[in-house]
């Protein structure tokens, strides 16, 4: 009866030691270890800092983030920040913020004020109605069409209606800044960033020019999160 | 890819010319529909009327999809392959910006946003989850993913599948009965008016040709082993699970539009469906597959993973009639269905009666 007791006392504090470092709110809000708080480069909302460059983690897919920070930790995605931060966190901490950030909402202008305030700087041509438009734009094509005489899929072809992301493997686009954007793209690009599942990314990169990499980074930049289809 | 001595090359060049030119007078069918066996047969002189020697379709084979497809090889030509015929330019559509104004133009850009949205543009015809543009790359333009320009002058034309000359509308019925798994609208309805009108304008400088380089799917030389389900089985999980989903099911997005198109499962195309014949499927998933990778998978693994997708159930043919065996004799008569096979113990199409038509409803299901 006592050894049972304290038997279960045990295996409960094993369970609540092992929870304590794999609970992704904690992460986030005050780091792990050597690892920083997520947030304080990431915002409260996972909403990123545009200007400085640090992406939007609210509402990214559980697989692509945990994919991201195991290639932090492993080094095959390079970048001097992010590195020593997933090599510091545990693969079941790795795991946990990912799920943390995935769940979250993934807001509206609210949270991007850097977007919406591109938009709206961009309205007056922007808002016409696609009757009898001009020939759109390099990076509207590039989105929603693709370049098929290069066998170049739209964006949206794999990152859904909007660049608003497609189940645990296909972030959005919309929502991040067209500087990290337009790094992202170079990366792949320059094989500096892996290309992940299938070389997806690495394809589609090679087939885009600087000035392409530009154009579609600010098209998506400049696009209401939110917004209707 | 291999290289073969000159005059094997020369015959085969002259086969192809002959079986060609028998296509063009006689069964010309861009998916291949119900033809295949009546084609080949022709191609080796002998009569039509031995076509019954063909699998039993009143008796499905027992055996697993391991033994079934590929046996005599696939031999036909999908359509005339664009990448086959090197002397003549492939075709190109005027860029879309040259829609004229006016409305006619409306109409065109109508049936241009029906072809790449077809749940929604056309709702009260369409039955499951899949869009014109899934089968038909870059709203139709794409040569090699059976573009609309070529389809649009092939017609009228005569088809085994349904036995009688089609005109172009009429082939656009078809799809929506099968490929869209929904209901044909009716003769001159305004969704297929768009829809011819968008196909006609993309033609716009084409010859009346069936066989315009880049029509259809190239065609596939037979695979050199027997298609197989669990090599096709592999190259889906590394290659096409990752979009298409472990299950064929597809992706949606999180607003409920379904992005990577379904495979198979209920929300796909029917049984009746042109892509639901291996050798169409496999031509299409080696051109096309994975999608901006065209070419990357090798001959073999197009038609495994072809076998593959088609031996999962899908919705019944709506030409269903009394039995599963009753309708592969009457419909699916041919190695390159699976339709009335049987795959782990269970008949494939044996689901009954088709499903009362009910309209898509993409978004929420």
């Amino acid at each position: 009866m006592r050894l049972g007791r304290s038997l279960s006392w045990v295996a409960l504090g094993i369970v609540v030691s092992t929870n304590v470092h794999a609970d992704g709110a904690a992460i986030a809000q005050q780091g792990a270890g050597s690892a920083v708080a997520c947030q304080s480069c990431h915002g409260v909302a996972g909403e990123g800092i545009a200007a400085a460059g640090f992406p939007r983690l609210a509402g990214m897919g559980a697989s692509y983030l945990q994919r991201q920070l195991e290639a932090f930790a492993e080094g095959t995605r390079s970048n001097a920040v992010m590195m020593p931060i997933a090599k510091a966190l545990s693969a079941a901490d790795r795991k946990a913020v990912a799920s943390y950030y995935a769940a979250m909402p993934f807001g509206g202008d609210a949270a991007m004020p850097a977007a919406a305030a591109l938009r709206d700087a961009k309205a007056p041509s922007g808002t016409a109605s696609a009757a009898a438009a001009p020939a759109p734009s390099v990076g509207v094509t590039l989105a929603t069409r693709g370049r098929w005489s290069d066998t170049l899929p739209a964006c949206e072809q794999c990152h859904g209606p909007g660049g608003r992301g497609v189940g645990a493997d296909f972030p959005p686009l919309v929502g991040q800044s067209a500087a990290y954007l337009a790094a992202q793209l170079t990366a792949f690009k320059s094989k500096a960033r892996p290309a992940g599942p299938l070389n997806l990314m690495g394809i589609v990169a090679q087939k885009l020019s600087d000035a392409d990499v530009q154009e579609v980074a600010n098209y998506y930049a400049a696009l209401p999160a939110g917004g209707a289809r | 890819m291999t290289h073969r001595p000159r005059l094997v090359v020369g015959v085969a060049v002259t086969l192809l010319v002959i079986v060609a030119g028998i296509v063009a007078i006689g069964a010309f069918d861009p998916w291949g529909m119900g033809s295949y066996v009546q084609r080949k047969l022709a191609a080796l002189g002998q009569a039509s009327s031995d076509v019954s020697a063909s699998p039993s379709a009143s008796a499905p084979s027992p055996a697993g999809a391991k033994d079934i497809a590929g046996d005599p090889p696939h031999a036909e030509l999908v359509t005339p392959a664009g990448s086959a015929s090197g002397a003549r330019a492939v075709f190109r559509p005027p860029s879309e910006s040259q829609i004229p104004i006016g409305e006619f133009g409306d109409v065109i850009r109508r049936g241009r946003d029906i072809f790449v949205d077809t749940g929604r543009a056309a709702p009260a015809f369409v039955g499951n989850s899949l869009r014109c543009v899934n089968c038909h790359l870059d709203a139709g333009r794409l040569a090699g993913s059976s573009p609309l320009w070529a389809a649009f002058v092939s017609y009228p034309a005569y088809r085994s599948k349904t036995k009688s000359v089609s005109t172009f509308q009429q082939r656009l019925q078809g799809c929506f009965e099968y490929s869209m798994n929904g209901k044909a609208p009716p003769a001159g309805a305004p969704e297929l008016v768009a829809l011819e009108s968008y196909a006609y304008w993309l033609a716009t400088g084409a010859t009346v040709d069936p066989k315009l380089p880049g029509r259809g799917y190239p065609a596939l030389p037979a695979p050199a082993q027997r298609s197989d389900y669990m090599r096709g089985e592999q190259v889906y999980a590394s290659n096409c699970a990752f979009c298409h989903g472990a299950d064929g099911a597809g992706q949606r997005s999180a607003d409920g539009v379904a992005v990577f198109p379904p495979l198979w499962g209920p929300e796909s195309f029917n049984w009746g469906a042109g892509m639901g014949r291996i050798n169409n499927a496999a031509a299409f998933i080696k051109a096309n597959m994975p999608l901006g990778m065209g070419g990357t998978l090798t001959d073999q693994q197009a038609w495994d993973v072809s076998l593959y997708m088609n031996s999962h159930e899908r919705p019944q043919d709506p030409r269903y009639s009394a039995s599963v065996q009753n309708t592969r004799a009457a419909f699916h008569d041919t190695e390159e269905s699976m339709y009335g096979r049987e795959v782990a113990g269970k008949v494939l199409g044996a689901t009954g009666a088709p499903r009362p038509f009910k309209p898509s409803t993409e978004t929420g299901r």
